[in-house]
């Protein structure tokens, strides 16, 4: 069998009964919140509809047999419910969210207000283009910005997420090698041990075979590993690389790594998750880059809402650019336009990804955000982004175990070597939620044994990054001499570890009237 | 800046910290001819927020809002009220500033909601199950043929003529790059059923969709028995979530999965995204479904908590072997959803619908009225195509000349399909009479 | 009967055509709580080292492979309910699938119970 066994499930550990019980189930500011289905009533509506004439319908009895049972709230019960359930939340705005691969920083509201305006929120995709001028120039002038910052020449708009940018820059490569006449013979995309998942999965969905590179013991490409497998044959369609990688580290041998698989025919794609190490200090256009999305939700600070939605335009190098997705932005005597469907100047577009043209609502945001930085403020978050990874990699390195040597980019990588028997990352992560801090990213890279990838962001103080290094130093040193306290952790939180077995083994997905509860219960 | 919160003072006593001379340090490993110089060429120097704003005002102030006058736009998204609390909702902090519920004993907010909104989902679409969103309907669509190719372990899908042409598009691109056959009929106002003819023993699913693109309404339940005749799933596909409240929903027609557009309930129009798609399936199914899932459990203490489950389906831990390249949900739009959902109920939706439909049923009769105007969709929920004698795409901008927003051409995107003189327009609750009779008495001009 | 082992962690039981196979108590352990698993449909006709089922824990879902080629005659369809079996029971009741061996002879490239203790130990 195929296995891997990396991370411990959170298995709940007995402890009792809670150490506060209390009649009503809150706890002081918490507040228990049951479902919004128990809390409201069937009949309950908390919006007042203007009444119905009831006339003759045109619904040709295409109608809806069993009436919607789903209850409602009031809006007075609405704000509460939402309001009490969102306090069991950790948020940015709460504290240092140290999630590395994530870039977890700041939201600045300006952007919010801005996507807000009804000139961006309240304008319908397929209004006449002579309608929406102001909507296509914002389109166009973010597609400027991240032109320059990467140095390419070309960037698709409409991906909406990063795995959908992944998704748009292989589909683009794709493409070219059909019109190569290779699709059929190129089939191989060379992925590193070290890779995010979403890599090999969007590899597999445009229909490509996946070959892993190893892992020097520099964290870095194995160059001859890479060599090796450039040699066997002829038939590599890509390579699709982190930069820096997921290691924090910048890939040293990148425009070597891209001369060879362009040499052999292939192209490179490079993941641009952690883009915010670099951003105003270097083009990936300069590394040989071929593709690359850009994760607005990450470098650009659009917020992450608790998983989306993203964004993900992609740039493209001028061997890929004729294939962009459908739509684009083109700048004509007349105006701006939107090149929609299959005409002259999009014969080799490989197609249409999604309904309309992408983001908007994050695009207004990411540019606001990049107009409020200017360059050279941009240049001064990578620079920060990286200070600050590399203060707590040096604060940490005495008491943790760093996964490689030097200094890192934008994240710390640490292992747990230096945890004691039966301690394991897991219950680091879950000591800190005990601190008042959101854990870092555990067990990825897959590369490090029990891996914990600590980023920062820039947006964070010295003093908040003090606080937390005092923190993970007490609890490294609890760690490695295997305290008994790290594995009941977290105490502190709204729930103590969940069952992830039984949620597993007996999926429940839905809330179910209380009658079928009682059924199920026999 | 005012983001940044280090001091030069804080630099360079973290750089002495850390023993490095400068920044420039950390960035050894750059290959030297990718190192910059200086700034980068063409663009400026930081703003103040008055700056920015002012900027961007600018260009918002360039565009005409569904608010500016009569605006009959759908097409796929839809122009309705959100009630203000759901705006607060999803701008408090713990819910817009968080990430992807990991670590779920401080993320029990989101996944709460979440198990709310796969409930909500799954009862409108009358489906066993729903996932925690996907992208939007479009993306939803292409997830679910492909899905029904890994279930049936065939590789032929068979669209209707009616599917949102961007949905057909997309999943076109998704389903080709994997090898499978898609099958799309020809563009049809009333030609769900015709999927019946098409469907065979090495069909994975048929896609029909209603309401469909262009309005009609449709039963598909013969198509799923012809489907399921052959041993294929049925897909069935909306764009208008608000329809769910009145017409025939998935799960009634025997759809095996269910997938559509969330945008109309708690989502702004955004000029085209972030929106939020609906993906449900019967439970037999759910090990093969693309996307997040939160499901029910307890904690050490036994109290009743929520996690996200089935994980191993996902690319985190699958890779290569995922069901499905996705790795975020619409998280903020899906809230939305829910908490504008929470507000209607079910009586409440339904309420809605059917003030969405009498007030599309008044247009028609208004636009049915004059000469030369016919209207094509047969049954319709809100959104209905007519033709007129002339060439759609400049009336429509006749039109706006006259401030009026009054549907979109069917040739946008169906060009080259014959359908140039074929307009569909939408109406909701936000429509008044008075925006009904000025379309009317403008569209009567152009055409006279 | 006669018990092999191979690499990736499947055993098989072998009483002259006929086997029966599953995931090893080593490989149960390492997966932790196994929470889902897929069996073939009788009559499938698999090769050696194809793969053959599919067994999820909440950490990990992994691929079973045939330790040798033949023809699936009999599905564990009782794990779909009680996958906690191939925890509690990996190599009795938590038996994935009953095989009719298409070439005994592959079974000598597979290690017996000392030889694949000792696998596991330097693994």
């Amino acid at each position: 069998m195929s296995m891997q066994t990396v991370g411990r499930l959170s298995q709940p550990v007995v402890t009792g009964t809670s150490d506060c019980v209390t009649v009503s189930g809150s706890k002081g500011l918490l507040q228990r919140e049951d479902l919004l289905f128990e809390v409201g009533a069937a009949n309950q509506t908390g919006v007042d509809l203007p009444g119905l004439k009831n006339r003759s319908d045109r619904l040709g009895g295409v109608r809806r047999a069993q009436p919607l049972q789903l209850a409602g709230l009031s809006e007075p019960q609405a704000v509460r419910h939402y309001v009490r359930l969102s306090q069991k939340n950790y948020a940015i705005d709460l504290g240092l969210f140290p999630l590395g691969s994530c870039t977890m920083k700041h939201n600045p509201r300006l952007n919010e207000k801005m996507a807000r305006l009804p000139g961006f929120a309240n304008i319908h995709p397929l209004q006449p283009e002579s309608s929406v001028q102001g909507g296509l120039a914002l389109i166009d002038e973010l597609a400027d910005w991240l032109k320059r910052l990467t140095g390419m020449p070309a960037v698709a708009m409409s991906p909406k997420a990063g795995a959908h940018g992944e998704l748009c820059g292989m589909l683009a490569i794709r493409k070219a090698l059909e019109v190569r006449g290779e699709l059929a013979s190129r089939r191989r995309v060379l992925v590193p041990a070290s890779a995010h998942g979403t890599n090999p999965a969007t590899a597999i969905q445009c229909g490509f075979t996946v070959d892993e590179i190893k892992a020097d013991a520099r964290g870095r490409v194995d160059m001859a590993d890479l060599e090796l497998k450039l040699q066997q044959t002829d038939d590599i369609a890509a390579i699709m690389l982190t930069n820096p990688n997921t290691c924090g580290l910048f890939e040293t041998d990148i425009k070597a790594i891209a001369d060879l698989i362009h040499a052999a025919g292939g192209y490179f794609y490079c993941d641009g998750a952690n883009f915010n190490a670099i951003v105003g200090r270097v083009r990936p256009g300069d590394l040989g880059v071929d593709a690359m999305h850009i994760n607005l939700h990450k470098t650009f600070s659009t917020p992450h809402g608790g998983g989306g939605p993203g964004s993900g335009p992609t740039v493209l190098s001028d061997a890929l650019a004729p294939y962009a997705p459908l739509p684009f932005v083109e700048r004509t005597e007349a105006g701006l336009r939107l090149v929609e469907n299959d005409c002259e100047e999009s014969q080799h577009s490989f197609g249409r990804m999604i309904a309309f043209h992408g983001q908007m609502g994050m695009f207004v945001r990411a540019l606001a955000y990049m107009l409020s930085h200017g360059g050279d403020g941009l240049k001064q978050v990578a620079e920060d982004a990286v200070l600050n990874a590399n203060y707590i990699q040096v604060r940490l390195k005495t008491v943790m175990t760093p996964a490689f040597s030097g200094y890192c980019m934008h994240e710390a990588l640490f292992s747990d070597a230096f945890t004691a028997e039966g301690v394991e990352t897991i219950d680091i992560a879950k000591a800190l939620i005990d601190e008042g801090y959101h854990p870092m990213t555990m067990y990825f890279p897959l590369v490090v044994h029990g891996a914990m990838l600590i980023e920062p962001t820039e947006t964070e103080s010295k003093q908040e990054l003090d606080r937390f290094c005092d923190v993970m130093t007490d609890i490294a040193a609890r760690a490695s001499r295997g305290h008994d306290s790290l594995l009941t952790a977290p105490v502190n939180a709204p729930v103590k570890r969940l069952d992830e077995t039984q949620a597993a083994r007996r999926p429940v997905l839905k809330w179910q009237p209380p009658v079928n509860e009682a059924i199920a219960a026999e | 800046m005012r983001y940044l919160p280090l001091t030069d003072q804080d630099r360079r006593q973290m750089l002495a910290t850390i023993g490095a001379a400068s920044i420039d340090d950390f960035y050894e490993d750059v290959p030297v001819s990718a190192r910059l110089s200086g700034a980068i060429e063409g663009l400026p120097s930081h703003q103040g927020e008055l700056a920015v704003e002012r900027h961007l005002s600018g260009l918002a102030s360039r565009n005409r809002t569904a608010d500016d006058g009569p605006f009959f736009l759908g097409g796929g998204a839809y122009r309705h009220h959100v009630p203000a609390s759901v705006d607060m909702i999803i701008q408090r902090s713990e819910f817009l500033t968080t990430y992807t519920p990991y670590q779920p004993e401080i993320a029990q907010g989101t996944l709460q909601t979440l198990f709310e909104f796969q409930t909500q989902v799954a009862a409108m679409t009358a489906m066993d199950v729903a996932n925690a969103s996907m992208y939007d309907g479009s993306t939803a669509c292409a997830e679910a043929a492909v899905m029904a190719c890994r279930v049936t372990r065939r590789k032929k899908v068979i669209m209707s003529g009616g599917v949102h042409p961007h949905y057909a598009a997309a999943t076109r691109l998704l389903c080709e790059a994997q090898g499978i056959e898609v099958i799309q009929l020809p563009p049809a106002i009333d030609g769900e059923l015709d999927l019946i003819e098409s469907v065979n023993d090495d069909t994975a699913c048929v896609i029909g969709q209603s309401p469909n693109f262009f309005g009609t309404i449709t039963d598909l339940s013969p198509v799923s028995e012809a489907a399921h005749a052959n041993k294929a799933l049925m897909v069935s596909v909306f764009t208008e979530a608000v329809s769910l409240g009145l017409v025939t929903p998935p799960g009634e027609m025997g759809a095996d999965i269910a997938v559509g557009e969330g945008q109309s309930i708690g989502g702004a129009l955004n000029y085209g995204g972030p929106y939020v798609g609906l993906f449900a399936c019967k439970d037999k199914l759910v090990r093969q479904m693309p996307g997040r899932l939160c499901g029910e459990t307890v904690d050490a203490d036994g109290q009743r908590g929520f996690v996200l489950t089935l994980s191993t389906r996902e690319q985190h831990i699958r890779r290569d072997k995922a069901t499905s390249n996705i790795c975020t949900n619409s998280g903020l739009c899906a809230l939305a959803f829910t908490a504008h959902m929470s507000l209607l109920g079910g009586v409440g939706l339904e309420h809605l619908a059917r003030l969405n439909h009498e007030v599309a049923c008044d247009l028609a009769d208004a636009l049915g009225a004059i000469e030369g105007v016919e209207i094509l969709t047969p049954r319709f929920f809100n959104e209905f195509a007519y033709r007129i004698p002339k060439s759609a795409g400049p009336v429509l901008e006749k039109l706006l000349a006259k401030g009026v927003v009054a549907g979109v051409q069917a040739c946008r995107l169906l060009p080259g399909q014959g359908l140039d003189d074929v307009m569909i327009t939408s109406a909701t609750e936000c429509n008044t009479p008075d925006d009904i009779a000025a379309y009317a008495a403008a569209l009567k001009e152009c055409l006279s | 009967m006669p018990i092999f082992y191979t690499k990736d962690h499947e055993w098989i039981s072998v009483e002259g055509k006929n086997a029966t196979t599953g995931i090893t108590a080593y490989a149960a352990e390492q997966l932790g709580d196994v929470v889902f698993v897929e069996t073939p449909d009788v009559g499938l006709k698999v090769a050696k080292g194809q793969d053959m089922a599919v067994v999820e824990s909440v950490k990990a879902a992994s691929d079973v492979y045939a330790p040798v080629g033949g023809e699936v005659t009999k599905s564990n369809e009782a794990l779909a309910d009680a996958p906690e079996t191939v925890n509690d029971d990996p190599e009795g009741e938590g038996w994935f699938v009953k095989l009719t061996l298409s070439d005994p002879s592959e079974l000598d490239e597979l290690m017996d119970a000392a030889a694949y203790k000792t696998f596991c130990e330097n693994a």
